[in-house]
């Protein structure tokens, strides 16, 4: 284009090639395209859970901006005299006022607000499941496990965001909430009561804590999810996308339809879908509606208190925990609210640092671009069942009143069944989980070696009735014995290249114990082998 | 560009040709792509211009919904109330507004789904990965290229420079730290006080009047506040969070616990409100057995036994109040809470 003149590209091009040759000069746009226009994408629902998650967050960032232009984030007391008949002449900090402006005086207040909190909701609950499915298949791994830590970070920062949230309108229930933010605050040894009196700007519940979380919520956490998401969308671009085994399928190549138009078509639509759901979700069905529950005063609180399902499993923890406090040196250790802060904390950091545990386990140094059939890695899927088991357990602790009301059932037994099954919860969940996977595998080998089940019975001349097992394809005898099976590490030689004796260190044996925890003999059944498949298709003995 | 780059043994033609000898020496060898099946539309341009038809009627039915958000903002007015069925009364703006805005949003999304799906090429292609990893030598160039750039920095020769860096990098963030100190005051001893003192009167919180022993029934649970403490005071807020009162009458026979016998006035006592697991006030009271019950975590105290926990997450009992009758006939505080109220902390003790 440099070589030709002005006027010539001028008569020539259309406007739209003017435009972007324009940018060109100036971005360098070509270049990106060239390497981008055309990118393949591999298709396979589960991988549009992450797209959910993305959306959501569109939404919650465009329905926030509208409803900063209306919410006071402040807590200077006033009478109310609005449209809300109900709450006429109660006192209320601007903040709640000014929720309750958005909710009945604003035209469409109320739905912004409630299309806010439901992709709120739907964004946790998309992070969740969008997790499980990275995590069951593999996906964490080399090249991935940083991608995998700016997901969790997202993850738990959407936890927080959505704290401080839900936490603005200073209605009693979320008013509930902070409070008991600040009781778990001033459990922690030393520091407790001054970082309370730092985040509340002195005693709780003060003037301030609303405008701190206000500029918390909508500019500091969000600030560093959007940096988050943007990372995390430039890896999953670089990385290019995990694929499923399968014909044409390989550890060096992407097989799926191009960015434009197809994806660009289905994933861009996509958003629309999922705006659009949650829209008529949000003209439907009322999501927190703080009217009903008054503004919040520390003297003052409503049964069932429950925050949002995202912070259940901490409120279980904080719920079920017996009240120890331990007296000593004229200071109190109040475990009883300490430790939960801590379990919470550690079964996150189990989540941030299992990508790291497996590669050091299997010492797998190669990048993986296929994904793992979660019964192909029996041990692994097994210990994902058990922390999502413990964490539905907590859920169920952190609303046992809402179990005992709706169930008729004894609010203790509720307590005494999640501290024991909170334990004993993940150690069933592992054993029948993995005892499902090998017997999956089995059954996978069993299709392979025998073929697939028709359905169709034979009569022998000699009376005998069998059932006709049809071969595979060969498409799918690969898809079934394409996964990598790892080989227990042992521990190295017990004397060195010199002869000399030479102790493992303790790493090195718990790593070989761990290694035949997932790989050893019974934790894997070792996949069907070409030998075997010709030994039995060679004739003899198969019906 | 993306012919270029498939990975020649995954295509399909070339797999065709190796497949009897793959077969005969690997089964289960990768056969390569499947061969593209054509969709009815690929096929039959009727089927397509239906696909079409349809596509148009999604996009134009988003037109009308937008068209109906708008004219349900300006015809329902913001109070509008409707009742519909399965979902009671509701707001007329939000249910219209939120269905509209919906289904504008949906009909885009499901016509660009339909169009991919129906429509664009739903060919499969194979792109080759890059490794993510440097080549060696593009690592070798890096590393030269960066022991030139330190070398020519003389950061290694230079150690006074690279130490008094190091230090003023290390030192100059405790400038913000040094700020968030005025975040808020430092504890010292104000969750040890609270607005009870010797001579206050038990201001009953619904009636806002002094309390007699003769208001307090057996069975009863009334909540005060001290006398002074009113509901517009500017740090209202912050005193009752610590102030609030629970006060129940137990048959003075049934109190279990001595001192809380003599901390009553004829088997009136008067126990903090705010929970000491993490500070819910406790609401739930249960006559027959003097029980509290904490809604939030469940933590539940005996008021007839010095508020021991006997169960939930609490840590232990509830403050007590040591109350008595002025002169006048009402019930007064005979001076402060004797320990913290509210959820434990380090420095309680």
């Amino acid at each position: 284009m440099s070589t030709t003149t002005a006027s010539d590209a001028n008569r020539k091009a259309p406007a739209g090639e003017r435009v972007a040759d324009w940018a060109d000069g100036r971005l360098g746009i070509y270049s990106l395209a060239k390497a981008n226009m055309r990118k393949i994408f591999p298709d396979h629902w589960s991988f549009m859970l992450g797209e959910i998650c993305l959306y959501s967050f569109l939404i919650i960032i465009l329905t926030g901006v509208y409803l900063t232009l209306f919410f006071h984030p402040s807590m200077n007391e006033i009478e109310y005299h609005g449209s809300y008949v109900p709450m006429h002449g109660i006192r209320m900090t601007e903040a709640y006022a000014s929720t309750l402006d958005i909710s009945f005086d604003v035209r469409g207040g109320l739905l912004i607000r409630q299309i806010h909190h439901w992709a709120a909701v739907v964004f946790l609950a998309g992070m969740f499941v969008h997790m499980m499915r990275v995590f069951f298949t593999g996906a964490f791994r080399k090249p991935r496990e940083i991608n995998w830590l700016f997901g969790f970070l997202l993850f738990v920062l959407g936890m927080f965001t959505g704290f401080t949230g839900y936490s603005l309108p200073d209605d009693l229930l979320s008013g509930t909430g902070v409070r008991f933010t600040q009781g778990a605050i001033l459990s922690m040894p030393i520091v407790g009561t001054y970082i309370s009196m730092f985040l509340f700007g002195g005693e709780f519940p003060g003037h301030d804590i609303i405008a701190r979380f206000y500029s918390i919520h909508i500019l500091l956490l969000p600030g560093i999810m959007l940096g988050l998401v943007v990372a995390h969308l430039i890896l999953v671009f670089y990385h290019k996308h995990t694929q499923f085994p399968g014909p044409g399928r390989t550890n060096k190549n992407v097989v799926g339809m191009p960015l434009l138009p197809v994806y660009m078509a289905k994933a861009g639509g996509f958003f629309f879908l999922v705006f659009g759901v949650i829209a008529v979700i949000s003209a439907l069905f009322t999501i927190n509606p703080i009217w009903t529950m008054g503004p919040y005063r520390p003297d003052q609180v409503s049964t069932g208190a429950q925050p949002d399902w995202y912070m259940g499993f901490a409120e279980g923890l904080v719920r079920v925990m017996p009240g120890w406090e331990i007296n000593l040196w004229g200071h109190t250790l109040v475990l009883g609210v300490l430790i939960p802060l801590v379990v919470f904390g550690v079964m996150l950091a189990a989540i941030a640092l299992y990508p790291f545990i497996e590669s050091w386990i299997t010492g797998d140094k190669r990048e993986h671009h296929l994904l793992d059939r979660p019964r192909n890695a029996p041990t692994r899927t097994a210990l994902g069942v058990a922390w999502v088991t413990a964490y539905m357990i907590m859920l169920v602790g952190g609303g046992n009143d809402i179990f005992a009301t709706h169930f008729h059932l004894s609010i203790n037994s509720i307590t005494w069944f999640v501290r024991i099954f909170f334990f004993l919860g993940p150690v069933i969940a592992f054993i029948v989980t993995k005892r499902i996977c090998l017997g999956l595998q089995r059954r996978d080998k069993d299709k392979v070696l025998h073929g697939r089940e028709s359905g169709i019975i034979k009569r022998l001349p000699h009376g005998e009735f069998v059932e006709i097992h049809e071969p595979l394809s060969q498409a799918q005898l690969h898809a079934l014995t394409a996964h990598e099976q790892y080989t227990p590490a042992e521990i190295g030689p017990s004397v060195d290249e010199n002869g000399v004796e030479r102790k493992p260190s303790r790493t090195e044996k718990l790593r070989a114990k761990l290694s035949k925890g997932y790989y050893g003999e019974g934790n894997q059944i070792p996949k069907a082998s070409v030998e075997e498949y010709k030994e039995i298709t060679s004739g003899h003995g198969h019906h | 560009m993306s012919s270029q780059e498939i990975s020649k043994e995954s295509l399909p033609s070339e797999q065709d040709t190796a497949h009897g000898t793959a077969v005969a020496e690997n089964p289960f060898a990768d056969p390569g792509l499947p061969p593209h099946r054509p969709r009815i539309q690929d096929i039959d341009e009727r089927a397509a211009k239906r696909s079409e038809r349809t596509v148009a009627l999604l996009f134009t039915l988003s037109m009308l919904a937008t068209i109906g958000f708008i004219a349900s903002f300006v015809i329902f007015p913001v109070d509008k109330i409707v009742y519909v069925w399965p979902l009671g009364h509701v707001s007329a703006t939000n249910l219209s507004l939120g269905l509209t805005l919906g289904l504008a949003l949906f009909c885009i999304g499901a016509g660009a789904v339909h169009w991919a799906r129906t429509l664009m090429s739903d060919e499969e292609v194979a792109d080759d990965r890059h490794a993510i990893e440097a080549t060696p030598d593009v690592k070798a160039k890096v590393m030269a290229d960066f022991a030139d750039g330190a070398r020519e920095s003389a950061i290694g020769r230079r150690p006074l420079i690279r130490n008094t860096m190091f230090g003023a990098l290390a030192m100059v963030p405790l400038s913000g730290v040094v700020l968030l100190r005025e975040l808020g005051p430092l504890p010292e001893k104000k969750l040890f006080h609270t607005g009870w003192a010797k001579g206050k009167q038990l201001i009953n919180m619904n009636t806002n009047e002094p309390l007699r022993p003769e208001d307090v029934a057996v069975g009863s649970l009334t909540f005060a506040k001290p006398q002074g403490l009113e509901e517009d005071d500017h740090d209202f807020s912050n005193k009752i969070a610590k102030d609030a009162l629970m006060i129940v009458r137990i048959q003075p026979e049934d109190i279990k616990d001595k001192r809380e016998l003599e901390w009553s006035h004829e088997g009136i006592v008067a126990f903090s409100k705010i929970c000491t697991h993490v500070g819910c006030p406790i609401s739930l009271y249960e006559q027959q057995t003097h029980h509290v019950l904490c809604p939030c975590h469940q933590s539940t105290f005996d008021l007839s036994d010095g508020a021991r926990v006997i169960f939930g997450p609490a840590g232990h009992p509830l403050p007590q109040l040591r109350i008595g009758v002025n002169d006048k006939g009402f019930l007064e505080a005979l001076g402060d809470f004797d320990e913290p109220v509210g959820p434990a902390f380090w420095e309680r003790g």
